[in-house]
């Protein structure tokens, strides 16, 4: 199935919670909101014209300006993507949410997404990955730790503003 | 002296069988790397297997945000060091999209020629270490004498043995250097008959066959939903490979090449080896199996080199540009897999208009399928727990990244 029925599919379906779309991007993709995340997951899983079967890979980007020579588009925010594979229908597709970077605007406070350990299994390393390195807490993950820096780690390494602490149980960083 | 059962001292030497943990790695030569997995046991019976990564993160994400796409090509290379070839592949592929930037006929024949041949090198370290897990010397040396000469003819083109950086970002660094062809098929016609002398002391090997068959069943739906590919996906029966199925700016790589899809549809493989069927204790999904995957496909990929050693003869012009190393990318994000010797490859590049992407990221095939080792291992013995990470065949670079 090609972008745009899928598109309109999710519209139909689920009306205002798709909050954007990129048609004419190299890889088109979708914007739902964090809330309805899961449903939205778990219909395109479902439904048999569609057969999303397999998640490849969620990715975090993080949008904030550090570098004045280097500005962003928008307001800062976490973005989260997910991108979905049918084996059935050969078609793939992109799906985004859009997070604050810090949760009631308060540093420290981790952004929250929904889980979708229920929908695909391999979501599991992968959101503790996201979590780790992105800082995003995914609610209702069955084991959410850091998977690749160590447990006692401080910060999330591949935000924007992360600074590379000093030391490390004596080992000297920086 | 004999004892009776009611003898009070019988207590003292039975045998207990209290949970115990037992701590696999990380260094230890069946996990193939710096990989701890904490088996959960029951005397012999592990109940859980977890694996703990992370020993090798070396932030590569985090670099690419910092360097140009051509810098990070090393660091690709360092990913899965076993088929670098194929990382740098998968990237390089990845920022054309974004640029829409085509390498001409004979930059894609040279790589399929050497990401084929780097595919074969893969599968050998695979088989000949699976071998080994499984307390089998010989084949581990077989495989690794034919690899050598694989090493050779990459060390001729780019002068490196392991990590290459020699597809690029718009083409590849050089071109075959004079007589590289013939060298390169004569590797494959002294190869083809060592395909059989493995089979025998592996595939057709009843001791492999009992070590490997019907151990760590991975089912078609399992393997889906834990983003299990390549031979792990095929060997549970799943007809799916990228190289066909793939992306169209990938699979157009491989138009008018001929291949088969190795996975086991209908009962039968695509390659029939009349004198040897499947064994009757094998089942699909199992070690056995996965194995087998990827001794078929390094006939497949052979058929590929040698239809690519002659459509590159034929075809005229260069082999591609690189581009500059600082050349400003277009705006945009591409996510793009390949089909890597492991799986499925994913590179992500976010661009923001300047000559360093915003965000690069890399969705490792081992990550995904060692994620499903838990599953595999609960309820089999401790020594299956490498027979069933060897079939897996992580790489821990790719893993950690």
């Amino acid at each position: 199935m090609q972008f745009p029925e899928i598109l309109e599919m999710l519209r139909q379906r689920f009306g205002p919670t798709v909050v954007g779309d990129g048609s004419g991007a190299i890889d088109p993709w979708v914007e739902v909101t964090p809330q309805s995340l899961v449903a939205v997951c778990t219909f395109l899983r479902d439904e048999p014209s569609l057969r999303f079967d397999m998640l490849r890979c969620v990715t975090g980007v993080d949008y904030v300006q550090v570098d004045p020579k280097r500005k962003i588009e928008g307001q800062p925010r976490i973005e989260v993507i997910y991108h979905l594979l049918s084996l059935v229908h050969k078609h793939t597709l992109v799906l985004r949410v859009t997070l604050p970077r810090w949760k009631d605007d308060v540093e420290g406070q981790l952004p929250e997404a929904p889980t979708v350990t229920g929908v695909w299994r391999t979501a599991d390393w992968h959101e503790r990955e996201v979590y780790d390195l992105m800082g995003v807490r995914f609610v209702g993950h069955p084991d959410l730790t850091r998977i690749l820096c160590p447990d006692d780690w401080e910060g999330h390494p591949l935000r924007k503003d992360y600074q590379m602490p000093l030391e490390y149980h004596g080992i000297r960083g920086r | 002296m004999t004892i009776q059962r009611d003898d009070p001292r019988l207590a003292e030497f039975d045998v207990r069988t209290d949970e115990i943990l037992v701590n696999m790695g990380p260094q230890h030569p069946s996990t193939h790397g710096v990989l701890r997995v904490v088996l959960r046991t029951d005397g012999e019976v592990v109940l859980e297997a977890t694996p703990h990564i992370g020993y090798l993160h070396r932030c590569a994400e985090k670099i690419g945000e910092n360097v140009s796409p051509r810098q990070w090509i090393p660091y690709t290379d360092r990913m899965d060091y076993l088929a670098g070839m194929n990382m740098n592949l998968g990237w390089a592929l990845c920022v054309e999209k974004l640029m829409q930037l085509e390498v001409p006929e004979k930059g894609r024949h040279l790589r399929v020629i050497i990401t084929e041949l780097n595919r074969i090198a893969s599968h050998l370290v695979a088989a000949g270490c699976y071998g080994l897990d499984l307390g089998s010397f010989t084949p581990f040396m077989y495989c690794f004498r034919e690899r050598e000469r694989i090493y050779d003819l990459f060390e001729q083109v780019c002068g490196a043995r392991l990590t290459y950086s020699y597809i690029t970002v718009g083409g590849a660094m050089a071109d075959f250097p004079t007589g590289w062809l013939a060298n390169c098929e004569k590797f494959l016609d002294d190869f083809e008959p060592v395909i059989d002398e493995l089979h025998a002391v592996l595939t057709d090997n009843a001791i492999f066959i009992r070590r490997a068959a019907g151990i760590g069943v991975l089912p078609p739906d399992m393997a889906i939903s834990y983003g299990c590919t390549g031979p792990v996906l095929r060997g549970s029966g799943i007809d799916w490979d990228l190289r066909r199925d793939g992306d169209p700016w990938y699979t157009r790589m491989y138009d008018g090449y001929e291949f088969q899809v190795i996975a086991q549809t209908g009962g039968r493989y695509p390659i029939d080896r009349p004198r040897h069927p499947v064994p009757a204790v094998a089942v699909l999904g199992d070690c056995w199996h996965r194995f087998y995957v990827r001794m078929l496909e390094v006939v497949e990929s052979m058929r590929l080199i040698r239809q690519g050693i002659e459509k590159y003869s034929q075809a005229s012009g260069g082999i591609g540009e690189p581009i500059r190393v600082a050349q400003k990318l277009p705006k945009g994000e591409v996510y793009l897999e390949t089909e890597a010797p492991k799986g499925q490859m994913g590179f992500m590049v976010v661009s923001d208009g300047t000559a360093i992407p915003w965000r690069v990221r890399a969705r490792s095939s081992s990550f995904c399928n060692l994620s499903v080792l838990s599953e595999l291992c609960r309820g089999c013995l401790i020594a299956d727990v490498p027979a069933v990470l060897g079939s897996i065949d992580i790489v821990l670079g790719e893993i950690d990244r």
